[in-house]
Parts: C-alpha cells; sequence; structure tokens
C-alpha cells in the first residue's frame, strides 16, 4: 500500500473503480535503520520519500537509551563518573571532564596544575580521537574506503595512550574530581610528543585522498548547508557551528582548565556546508596536535601531585600502608564516597561534538540529586528533519556523518 | 563574571517585573524564578532582547521533588553567543499542572518538551507531537520521577518457543541493593540489628 495500490478492483456489476493518474503516485515510507551501516549506531529514520527526495525525516532514537540519569541518581559521585565514558565512547575522557568540572565547581576544589595539563592533554588526544572517526568513517559512508583503514592505525595508537595513562582503551575513568587517577611517566609524554611529531604527515596522507577528491566533493559540497540562523534556531554547537563561521569555542570564548595558556586557532567554514565541516575537523585536528606538543613541553616541566588531595580523593598507597587515618579515608572514600554541598551547577565542556553540559543538582549527601547529561548530538539529530529536507536519500549519510551522531551520548 | 550576571538580572527584574519573581547568582551563574503563565513571553524577551540576545536553547530539564506541593522544578538553560553568556530559568510546577510549550520561539525545545515528558509526565500545551521519545513503544511510567524504581517494573527477552520477543515483570535474583550510608552517629532514623533488644532490657 505504501507504494500506491497497484490492484485494480472490479465490483459485481463489472464496474471498476474509477482512477486517475495522481492516485497512483503515493510518498514513499521507509526505515532508514536501525541497523544501516551509515546510521552510526542505533538510528532508526523513517523518511518520506518523494522519488528520491526527502521529504520528511523523523529520527526515532532511544534504542540505546540505558537509563544513565535514573541509574547515577543512585550511585556515589565517584561510581557515576565510568558512566561518562559510556556516554559518547568515541572521545571518553571528554565527557569525564564535565562531571569533573561539576563536581569541582560545587566543591571549589582547586585542581593541581600538572593535572590540569594532563586533562588537556587527554581531552585533545580525545579530539583528534573524535575527528578522526568520523571524518574517516564519514568518507566511507560517501564511498571511500582507505580513509577509515588509515585512521584506525592511527586511533589504535591513541588508545595505546588511553591504556598507558589508565589502563583501558575506551572505558577510561581516568579523570576524577580533583585532578587524574595517575600520573603519567615520563616515557609516555615522550611517545606521545614524538606521536604527534609524525601525526600531521598522516594527516596530509588522509587529506590528500579527500580534500580534492571528486567524488568525496561531489557527495558533500552543497549538501546540508546550515546557516547562522539555524544555528541558534536549532541550538547547536562544536563543528556544526564553525563550519558555518562562527568562531564559536568554548575553550576560547569560556576558557575552563587551563585553555587559555595554550596557543591555537579555530578553524571556520565558509559555506556550512558538510565539505566544509570536513574541513573544520581536519583543521582542529591539526591544532588539537600543536596543544598536544605544547602540553607535553609543559608536563617535561612542571612536576608535582596530580590530585588535589583531601576528602575528595584518594591518599596515596604510600601513605595508606603506614597511616590509620589514610586507611579509614580511603575505606570511606571508596564505600561512601564523598559528600557534595547542596547546590545546582551547569558545567560545559567543548566536547569534540559541541557543548557536552551537565547540570547537577546536589543534595548535600553522597549521591547526585539529579544529573542531566547535555548531548551536542541530541540537537543535531533533532534538527534532521529541517536540514536533509529536500535532499536527495543518499545525502542523507553524508549529513549524519558530519553531524557526528553517537547514541551512547543521544539516547543516554 | 559575577559583576555582570548581577547586573543582569538586576536590569530582567527591572524591565521585567511582571515576570520574574526572584533571581539569584550562585556558582557564576545566574538562575531567574518565573511564572509558568508568564514562561512563553519572557523567553521570547530574552530571545530578542540586545542586552540579552539569549538566542540558543542549550537545554530543559526538570527536576522531581515529591515532598513539595509544587512537584517539579522545569529548569531552562539558554546560551548567548553574542554576548558571551548563559542564564537559567527554573519555574516551579505541580503534578496537575500543564507547562506552557516555548517551541514557537525556540524550534529545539521539540524534543527537550518531548524527554521531559516521555521522563517526568509533565505535559506540555502548544505542542504538535508529544510523543515518547527515550522510552520503548509502549512503555508504561516515568522512569525520572523519584517514585519509579530503578530497577524498572518490566524486563524484556527474546522467548525461544513463542518466537518473539517478551515483556515480564521483573525478577531480580538477587534483592536491589540500595545503601544508605548515614552513620548511626549522623542521625541515621532506621533502629540497627540488635538494638531493639537494648530497650527490652530496661
Amino acid at each position: 500500500m505504501m507504494d500506491g495500490n497497484i490492484r485494480t478492483n472490479t465490483y459485481d456489476d463489472g464496474s471498476t473503480d474509477a482512477a486517475t493518474d495522481e492516485q497512483q503516485i503515493r510518498n514513499f515510507n521507509i526505515n532508514f535503520g536501525p541497523q544501516h551501516p551509515a546510521a552510526h549506531g542505533v538510528l532508526r529514520l523513517v523518511l518520506e520519500l518523494d522519488g528520491e527526495i526527502v521529504e520528511r525525516c523523523d529520527p526515532h532514537i532511544g534504542l540505546l537509551h540505558r537509563g544513565t540519569e535514573k541509574l547515577m541518581e543512585s550511585r556515589t559521585y565517584l561510581q557515576n563518573l565510568p558512566y561518562f565514558d559510556r556516554l559518547d565512547y568515541v572521545a571518553p575522557m571528554n565527557q569525564e571532564h564535565a562531571w569533573c568540572l561539576a563536581i569541582e565547581k560545587l566543591t571549589g576544589t582547586e585542581v593541581p596544575r600538572r593535572a590540569s595539563l594532563i586533562r588537556v592533554l587527554y581531552s585533545e588526544i580525545g579530539r583528534v580521537l573524535n575527528h578522526l572517526l568520523n571524518v574517516t568513517t564519514q568518507a566511507m559512508d560517501v564511498g571511500a574506503l582507505t580513509p577509515p583503514l588509515w585512521g584506525f592505525e592511527e586511533r589504535e595508537k591513541l588508545m595505546v595512550f588511553y591504556e598507558r595513562a589508565c589502563g583501558a582503551r575506551l572505558h577510561a575513568a581516568y579523570f576524577r574530581p580533583g585532578g587524574v587517577h595517575q600520573d603519567l611517566p615520563d616515557q609516555l609524554i615522550e611517545d606521545i610528543d614524538t606521536w604527534a611529531v609524525e601525526f600531521p604527515k598522516i594527516l596530509a596522507d588522509i587529506d590528500g585522498l579527500l580534500t580534492e577528491n571528486r567524488i568525496f566533493k561531489q557527495r558533500n559540497a552543497d549538501i546540508g548547508i546550515v546557516t547562522e540562523e539555524d544555528i541558534q534556531e536549532w541550538g547547536f554547537s562544536g563543528v556544526m557551528v564553525r563550519g558555518s563561521g562562527l568562531a564559536w569555542d568554548l575553550r576560547r570564548s569560556q576558557p575552563y582548565e587551563c585553555y587559555d595558556e595554550f596557543e591555537f586557532q579555530i578553524p571556520v567554514g565558509k559555506n556550512g556546508d558538510c565539505y566544509d565541516r570536513y574541513l573544520c575537523r581536519m583543521e582542529e585536528m591539526r591544532q588539537s596536535t600543536s596543544i598536544i606538543r605544547q602540553a607535553c613541553e609543559k608536563l617535561r616541566h612542571e612536576k608535582g601531585d596530580v590530585m588535589a588531595r583531601g576528602k575528595m580523593t584518594p591518599p596515596t598507597r604510600g601513605e595508606m600502608k603506614t597511616s590509620m587515618e589514610s586507611l579509614i579515608h580511603h575505606f570511606k572514600l571508596y564505600t561512601e564516597g564523598f559528600h557534595v554541598p547542596a547546590g545546582e551547577v551547569y558545567a560545559a565542556v567543548e566536547a569534540p561534538k559541541g557543548e557536552f553540559g551537565v547540570y547537577l543538582v546536589a543534595d548535600g549527601s553522597n549521591k547526585p540529586y539529579r544529573a542531566k547529561l547535555r548531548a551536542p548530538g541530541f540537537l543535531h539529530l533533532q534538527a534532521m528533519d529541517h536540514v536533509a529536507g529536500g535532499h536527495q536519500l543518499a545525502d542523507v549519510a553524508a549529513i549524519i556523518g558530519t553531524m557526528d551522531v553517537v547514541f551512547g551520548e543521544i539516547d543516554r | 563574571m559575577t559583576e555582570a550576571l548581577n547586573e543582569l538580572g538586576a536590569l530582567l527584574e527591572a524591565k521585567r517585573n511582571d515576570c520574574v519573581l526572584s533571581w539569584e547568582v550562585t556558582h557564576d551563574e545566574l538562575t531567574v524564578t518565573v511564572a509558568p503563565s508568564s514562561l512563553v513571553t519572557f523567553v521570547e524577551f530574552l530571545k530578542t532582547d540586545q542586552a540579552c540576545k539569549f538566542s540558543s536553547l542549550v537545554d530543559i530539564t526538570a527536576v522531581d521533588y515529591p515532598s513539595r506541593a509544587k512537584r517539579f522544578d522545569v529548569v531552562y538553560h539558554f546560551l548567548s553567543m553574542y554576548q558571551n553568556h548563559r542564564i537559567r530559568l527554573r519555574v516551579q510546577i505541580r503534578e496537575d499542572e500543564m507547562m506552557p510549550s516555548i517551541l514557537s520561539v525556540h524550534p529545539s525545545a521539540n524534543w527537550f518538551e518531548r524527554e521531559i515528558f516521555d521522563m517526568f509526565g509533565i505535559l506540555f500545551s502548544g505542542h504538535p507531537d508529544l510523543r515518547r521519545i527515550l522510552t520503548d513503544y509502549g512503555f508504561r511510567g516515568y522512569p525520572l520521577r523519584k517514585d519509579f524504581p530503578t530497577t524498572g517494573y518490566t524486563e524484556v527477552r527474546y522467548d525461544e518457543v513463542q518466537k518473539r520477543v517478551v515483556y515480564e515483570p521483573v525478577k531480580l535474583v538477587q534483592e536491589y541493593r540500595q545503601f544508605d550510608f548515614m552513620s548511626p552517629w549522623e542521625g541515621a532514623q532506621y533502629i540497627l540489628p540488635g538494638d531493639e533488644k537494648k530497650e527490652e532490657a530496661k
């Protein structure tokens, strides 16, 4: 029935339904996903097509809904931290960062300088991780096969850096309220720096594959144009904003951590189409690499503790073995957890995908009364109907790709 | 930062005295409490006024306080990319009240309002498409209300005999462990095991 009723009804008296030509033409409804490789996860798009033109696009989300916000209400602040790795699992530490910032804002904790530098270093590694995945898989959505293979090789190296810092390749739980969990060994900083020296060459290779590629350009240029008005109407953030020429970056406009002492440029696009967003991501990777190198340089000289020692953070291992009070503190911290004074804050970071925010309502106990996670992808995907309307079906994949949606954070 | 927000708060109170119930600046963040009836006009004012220009909606969420008469706090976050500041609006409503939808001012409110309806059961008047968004098709209840159990009421599994997914009441192999960490020295309300004997001995 969906593609028009092709049967002609005949009746007892020999008459048939009078049909005009137009009756036969109906819009076609298709399901894009939930298991479509270009849907970047479990997205179900109900598309209404007029021929190949998308008339209406209704995203059905929630297939990966795990009730993170509900679970967080019954767990301590520290136990909640690993949930953040599972939101945007492409760049886990950036999410943890927002949670730590929210808690630190409420408790008024000052993070030691070295920890702050490590956080910047790993946030930028996260940004490269995310953009590598996004740029290359988006290229795969529009027909290129080689970029993901090359990109994933670099991601692999970066995940080894994750592993060497915290023991896990993805679910890091490395940023903690009050600092970071462990200090980095000197050799690791050297290795990251060496990687950052070599990386621009690989980036240039990917650049050579895609930027001037005729097919890639045809599939992306002038597709999914986002205007300044759209940005405000639909609440876009991150590359979706910068691709359209607005130099809006929370690292610069509302600096957190110690981003104000790093030198980096904010790349902006001109046309706001998929191609410009691709170019922005490529340039952001170069800028991130430069921040990584600056952070490594600073980390070589600035030694010190990586945790603000106090009620919120565990005592050092050595103290724990020698002091009874420290042992009690350690036990209490990992069972009861720390208490956060009552109040409410909103803390946001410039995650690779856009503004990732945490709205935290604390009631003075060891568990958050309410935590709302503000995912950038949620708003981006919401505008899908607006952005993809009037485009060809094949462009839907390209647009989803550059919107950079990951369902861990959208469905929460 | 705080000074600028104080100024902004005072300005809002002076200009829209009819809407602003109260305002405060804590942790470098401006929170304005508004009545539900004046919400839409106030949001529109925030969007268009040159000193505010809160043109982009960051977030809408709700907080449940079951013990209060006005049970829900609906919380709006706005950001101005032009003036580089943020604001938080708080609206308190009762359980049986409806919220006005701000969809006409910010189209991006659509999914946020659907999510709040889904999670808290707050209805938004004027919303064109108030379906559930994150929970399962055919889900019942409002998960983020405090009286909704974390385990939920139903569980799903694939039934090999019926060859389809079936919904069943939740069966837990062990009791859901919800610890309270109150120490008896800090005023825990319950009687610790063994303590009841003390009363009997007297």
